[in-house]
């Protein structure tokens, strides 16, 4: 396909042998087809009387020629008339009753396996998320289990019905004519054989397909989002070739499969059509010899014919089949990626200081006698190495730090240092490679998620708001939280427009709403971040996009929240770094990566350090330089 | 206090901790963001008719060409049954009367036919796969296109997530009728006409029980059609806005996961995935009476042939050949409705998706390309002007889309500004008082509603997009970073640049140290949108694209908001150069960009208040620059 570059796969599992299993993946759906293990043996049965009802009908003809109209009883015509009125009704009534039932449990089971994708993937640590596009997660989410559900709800009912139908006729055949009935089935045999080796191929094609989808799927979402960088570079052309050729890849790959298909259907379509000439003449052949009755042949024909659409139908069914096959392949691998952060299921409720044997005094850290409240212990952090395959390159070495209860730490140091990965370390959005980190002397890691999470609140460079309410927007965490406190989170950030919004608190915003100007949506996922006076506070930058009078309002309430809580925030100016109590210089370390070089208050470092003074000092250096 | 007012009481009246009703979280949308198009059923169904003929109009031929081979294949297959009865019929009693020709003759037709009918059916699949695959390809391309083409404020209200939905899932639907459905269409068009015609010929007076049973096929038809039109409506709807919650999730993931959002977004998608659920088990709950439908009145059919068929065979008024015949015909003539009503059920489906791609595709762009496109005249100096400037949001025509009237916020009520080539422009002032929309308006992300902005003398209306782009570049402080390479992405300024230009680029704004020092450096993939760079690194990136791109005009929007000091002083550096023979708009709340402005522009409420070089106004013993400046000193500290 694209050398180039190899679809996202999630390292944590093992990639999928293509020479596997055949239909391991659709097996594997047992689990989620078990709920309506009733509903779909009442499919398989109806199905199965449905055809069996069919069957009966050319078996009726066969009566009506050998007996009311060779004898000319018209009593006995009306009665096996009527017969074959109520046997087709009774078809279509059981066809009814099969199609009903499929709309609940076919899209019952996608259902259920959509939401659980979704509750799976809003689970899996942003490290997953970080190397897969969305758009190839969303092909999952829609095409491919509407595929999987396609196969529940008509391949598989129709494989194994067709299948009984296949075996039924074929008995009543032998046993009608063993000879004309035994070669029927035998020469099905060799059709069978090719269409296997076929489905090999098919089954790759497919797959190659799906994916190439999701490619395409992906190179969507990015126009979507990117639109703003696209039109400001006017490369709209650019992407739209991009697009296309991408699009004619698929387009290709799908002619492939198409192909394949075309030369299946083809072969499968024929076959019944030869064996008929063979019938016609052997059974012409019987009937002339006085073995078999006229009636006999007809029936023997029609039954046959019935046969005709289990056999050409077996074409897309197994299609259908291997193309469920392959998407339940693909949704798999993301219900197996395993999230790598996971909450101790033992979890330490949040609060509940462990007492453990102190931790040992950090030479590092000047903090206090005082309990810390959060401590960063050796830690080391990398890109997880199967993720990124040029990388192993270490982002923070043996960083050490600790936070006294209340106090508030400002991460200063230049771009690209580390100063965020290190913030997300605390609510555990990524892992440490190597030390800890501790809150209240646990190991965020032996803690519950939910617990841990509930005590750090962070407020992301980024401002991401979700198309809902203001509200909604910035209670996301604390649902419990009061009017009240909405208020005064609001004050806090200095977000009181929002009451001047159209519907005020209900205004949707987000990109389903209102769009909000950068320091609007800055100050919002402020206030969220500040509601509740969560202990720990993690800002990361959170006033970059704030105009200077904003900014200072946004910083006088600030200082008053931070004096009791714990906080980390990320700086890059001298105004925010103020509001912390102590900063943390990030440098080189010595050997790779960044690490704490610098502790100690704004002004101690501005006078000890030259690397934090050319970091901070804003002065009108241009000038002096004389550029 | 009647119990009227408690249900309409303001939100003060706060719902207690968990129990916010899951409806609420929505929250009221300001714009209708829904669908572009408020005509009626009527209207919608001509307009994707209409875009369906014109996707297949290109293909004429090649439709023309399949339907003959569809039509012999067709008549292969037809000639199966008939063959048999020939066999049968006068074989037979040749085989008793030791002559083997007949039924030789009927046994060679069916293999013949057999063989021809499979290669043919074979040369037709993949003939109606290309066919399906092109109109696909087509259609992606347009709507594609299209989606470049509508403004910001189309993308603004109509969210990437539908986006992707119409691109993926709704193109798959079209994918899905013109795929699978067109040899069942003609296939079974062609069946039921010419197996009509052979019943009729066969025995008109059986016959005369189909036209008896077709008020009834139509009837049926006609109820299905009404309920499955509402449904696959809905089920487009309905997955749209599944997609879009969906990646609105992946999206925010961080956030998601930091505010323990999980749970409440579990019962958000549960609810969303049961619409849709709903949707498709009300479409697929049509289809389930419809297809048995068919069936039952194909029953009473055959019945009645078998009966009144015999009485006519006992009274030597029919062979038993030719009803048995009949009777094989007749469940011909029932399957292929069957498989008429597959095809209806993939068009009905297809239709719908079509409604809401057309409306897509018909959407006027609200930002037009010109009809004759002013050449700008090169060298391009880079004067920009407005002249009586007026913008406010929403705009006019989205206010009308639900008919409601919606606030108007005018963000500039007026606006003469005139800003002479090669000048670098400060814009200093609060939150809202239209810096950026003045900046937007300058790439025309927007026009204005009134009065004219200009490029060297040109409305930019009158710019074709190429010329308008080349000219005008944007950085803001979202900087998307698309997948590939930071090389790529730098280049995706100026496609044609060498590394060595690409290079220079980044060293020449301070980004060289950074990329040097990534794993493979310029080559180093920046994954799903630059994820693995900071938001500095990515802002840096975003700088040495535009400096790539080299305009005439810079606008720079907050494009240094998440520097460090150094890597803000450095691209500073780099501006005074780059910036000496361009024209400039900087809007930054840091006023250190002042430094590099010739001149200051105080804007409040849309108006500027404020106009002079920074020392000039800097001299003044008040004003709000005076303000603004010292209060950014202090913030200094």
């Amino acid at each position: 396909m694209h050398a180039d570059r190899p679809p996202p796969m999630v390292l944590s599992m093992p990639p999928t042998s293509p020479s596997g299993g055949s239909f391991a993946s659709l097996w594997r759906l047992k689990t989620y087809v078990r709920p309506y293990r009733w509903q779909m043996l009442l499919m398989f049965a109806v199905a199965l009387g449905g055809t069996l009802v069919g069957v009966a009908v050319p078996l009726l003809t066969k009566a009506v020629v050998d007996g009311p109209l060779r004898h000319g009883e018209r009593g006995e015509l009306w009665q096996l008339g009527l017969y074959a009125l109520l046997f087709g009704l009774a078809e279509a009534v059981l066809i009814l009753a099969r199609r009903l039932t499929l709309a609940t449990t076919a899209l019952g089971i996608e259902k259920d396996l959509r939401d659980q994708l979704y509750a799976h993937l809003q689970r899996l640590d942003v490290g997953f998320h970080d190397s897969w596009q969305s758009g190839q997660l969303v092909a999952r989410m829609t095409s491919d289990i509407s595929a999987i559900r396609r196969f529940l709800g008509f391949a598989l009912i129709f494989l194994v019905v067709n299948s009984v139908t296949f075996a039924v006729v074929g008995v009543l055949l032998i046993v009608i004519h063993p000879l004309l009935g035994g070669l029927v089935v035998v020469l099905s045999l060799p059709l069978s054989y090719v269409i296997f080796k076929y489905e090999r191929v098919y089954r790759r094609q497919i797959r190659a397909v799906q994916d190439q989808q999701g490619e395409v799927a992906t190179d969507v979402e990015e126009s979507a989002l990117g639109i703003r960088a696209v039109k400001a570079f006017g490369r709209a052309g650019f992407l739209t070739e991009r697009y296309l050729a991408k699009s004619r890849e698929l387009r290709g790959l799908q002619l492939t499969q198409i192909k394949t298909l075309a030369e299946i259907w083809a072969l499968i379509i024929a076959q019944p059509q030869a064996v008929l000439a063979l019938v016609v003449l052997g059974g012409g052949a019987a009937v002339a010899d006085g073995t078999l009755t006229l009636g006999t042949l007809i029936a023997f024909i029609s039954l046959y014919l019935l046969l005709i659409w289990p056999i050409e139908s077996m074409g897309w069914l197994l299609a259908a089949s291997q193309e469920a096959n392959t998407a339940a392949e693909r949704v798999f691998e993301v219900l197996d990626a395993r999230p790598r952060i996971r909450g101790s299921s033992h979890g330490h409720a949040a609060g509940q200081a462990r007492v453990t044997e102190r931790t040992r005094p950090d030479a590092a850290d000047g903090a206090g006698d005082a309990e810390p409240r959060l401590v960063f212990e050796h830690v080391d952090f990398s890109y997880p190495v199967a993720l990124d395959r040029s990388s192993g390159t270490p982002i923070l070495t043996d960083v050490n730090l600790r936070l006294a209860a209340g106090e508030t730490v400002a991460l200063v140091g230049p771009t690209g240092c580390g100063k965020t990965t290190l913030t997300a370390l605390v609510p555990r959005l990524y892992d440490v490679t190597g030390g800890r980190v501790l809150l209240d002397g646990t190991d965020v890691r032996e803690m519950s998620l939910t617990g841990l999470r509930a005590r750090v609140a962070c407020a992301f460079e980024d401002p991401t708001l979700f198309s809902a309410s203001v509200r909604e927007n910035l209670v996301l965490g604390r649902p419990e939280a009061s009017a009240a406190q909405v208020e005064e989170a609001l004050r806090i950030a200095q977000a009181q427009f929002v009451h001047d919004l159209p519907w005020g608190l209900d205004t949707r915003v987000g990109e389903q709403g209102l769009s909000l100007s950068g320091g609007q949506r800055q100050r919002l996922a402020l206030a969220r971040a500040v509601l509740g006076r969560p202990p720990v506070l993690v800002l990361d930058d959170p006033l970059s996009a704030l105009d200077v009078h904003t900014e200072g309002l946004v910083e006088q309430a600030l200082r008053a929240v931070l004096a009791e809580t714990t906080g980390l925030v990320v700086a890059h100016r001298a105004s925010t770094v103020l509001l912390a109590d102590r900063v943390a210089l990030l440098g080189p370390h010595p050997s790779g990566g960044h690490t704490v070089t610098a502790l100690g208050t704004h002004h101690e470092l501005l006078t000890a350090e030259p690397a934090y003074r050319d970091l901070l000092s804003q002065s009108s250096d241009l000038v002096e330089e004389g550029v | 206090m009647t119990v009227l007012d408690t249900d309409t009481a303001s939100p003060a009246a706060e719902p207690q901790a968990g129990d916010i009703p899951l409806d609420d979280w929505r929250g009221v949308a300001a714009e209708k963001a829904d669908e572009i198009s408020a005509g009626g059923g009527l209207f919608l169904r001509a307009r994707s008719r209409r875009l369906l003929g014109s996707l297949l109009r290109p293909h004429r031929r090649a439709l023309a060409w399949a339907s003959c081979l569809i039509i012999v294949v067709t008549g292969a297959e037809m000639a199966g049954p008939y063959l048999v009865s020939v066999g049968i019929d006068s074989g037979i009693p040749a085989i008793r009367r030791g002559d083997w020709a007949p039924v030789g003759a009927a046994v060679s037709g069916i293999l013949v036919t057999a063989l021809a009918g499979s290669l043919l059916r074979l040369r037709f699949l993949k003939l109606a796969g290309r066919i399906g695959q092109d109109v696909v390809y087509d259609l992606r391309g347009r709507v594609f296109r299209q989606f470049q083409r509508l403004p910001i404020a189309f993308h603004e209200r109509y969210t990437s997530g539908r986006v992707i939905s119409r691109l993926t899932n709704d193109l798959d639907a079209l994918g899905e009728l013109v795929n699978a459905s067109l040899d069942g269409l003609i296939n079974a068009i062609l069946n039921v006409a010419v197996i009509g015609v052979v019943l009729a010929v066969l025995d008109p007076g059986l016959s005369l029980f189909l036209l008896i049973c077709l008020p009834a096929l139509f009837l049926l038809l006609r109820w299905y059609t009404r309920g499955s039109r509402v449904a696959y409506r809905r089920t487009r709807e309905t997955i749209a806005a599944l997609i879009v919650h969906f990646v609105e999730t992946l999206n925010g993931i961080r956030a998601v996961h930091a505010f323990r959002r999980e749970p409440r977004n579990d019962a958000i998608f549960h609810e969303l995935s049961a619409d849709y659920k709903r949707a498709n088990a009300d479409a697929m709950r049509l289809m389930a009476w419809l297809m048995p439908g068919i069936k039952a009145i194909g029953a009473v059919m055959t019945a009645a042939v078998l009966i009144f068929g015999g009485f006519q065979v006992m009274d030597h008024a029919l062979e038993v050949g030719v009803l048995t015949a009949y009777l094989l015909y007749l469940r011909r003539f029932f399957d292929p409705l069957q498989d008429l009503a597959m095809f209806y059920n993939s068009y009905q489906s297809a239709t719908a998706a079509l409604e809401k791609l057309s409306g897509v595709l018909e959407e006027e762009a609200g930002v037009p390309e010109p009809r004759q496109p002013v050449q700008l005249p090169r060298p391009v100096r880079g004067e920009l002007r407005f002249e009586a400037v007026r913008f406010a949001y929403p705009r006019r025509e989205q206010q009308s889309a639900d008919g409601a009237a919606h606030p108007e916020k005018i963000v500039l009520p007026e606006l003469d500004l005139t800003i002479p080539a090669g000048q670098t422009v400060a814009l200093v002032g609060a939150t809202g008082a239209g810096k950026s929309t003045l900046a937007r308006l300058m790439c025309r992300f927007y026009d204005p509603d009134a009065g004219v902005a200009r490029l060297d003398g040109i409305d930019l209306r009158d710019l074709g997009d190429g010329d308008l782009r080349s000219a005008v570049v944007m950085v803001t402080q979202e900087n998307f970073l698309f997948t590939g390479t930071v090389a790529d992405n730098i280049r995706f300024g100026r496609p044609d640049a060498t590394d060595a230009q690409v290079e220079q680029a980044a060293r020449a704004i301070g980004a060289h140290q950074f990329i040097a020092a990534l794993p493979d450096g310029y080559a180093t993939d920046v994954k799903k949108r630059g994820g693995r760079l900071s938001a500095g690194q990515r802002q840096l990136v975003a700088f040495a694209r535009a400096f790539l791109a080299d305009p005439a005009v810079l606008v720079l929007d907050e494009a240094t908001s998440s520097l460090d000091v150094p890597s803000e002083r450095l691209v500073q550096r780099a501006l005074r150069t780059i910036l000496a023979e361009r024209t400039a708009l900087i809007i930054a709340h840091r006023l250190s960009t002042v430094e590099i402005a010739d001149r200051v522009l105080v804007m409040e409420g849309g108006r500027v208040v404020e106009d002079g070089a920074p020392a000039q106004l800097l001299g003044a013993a008040t004003g709000r620059f005076v303000d603004m400046h010292s209060a950014w000193v202090d913030s200094l500290a």
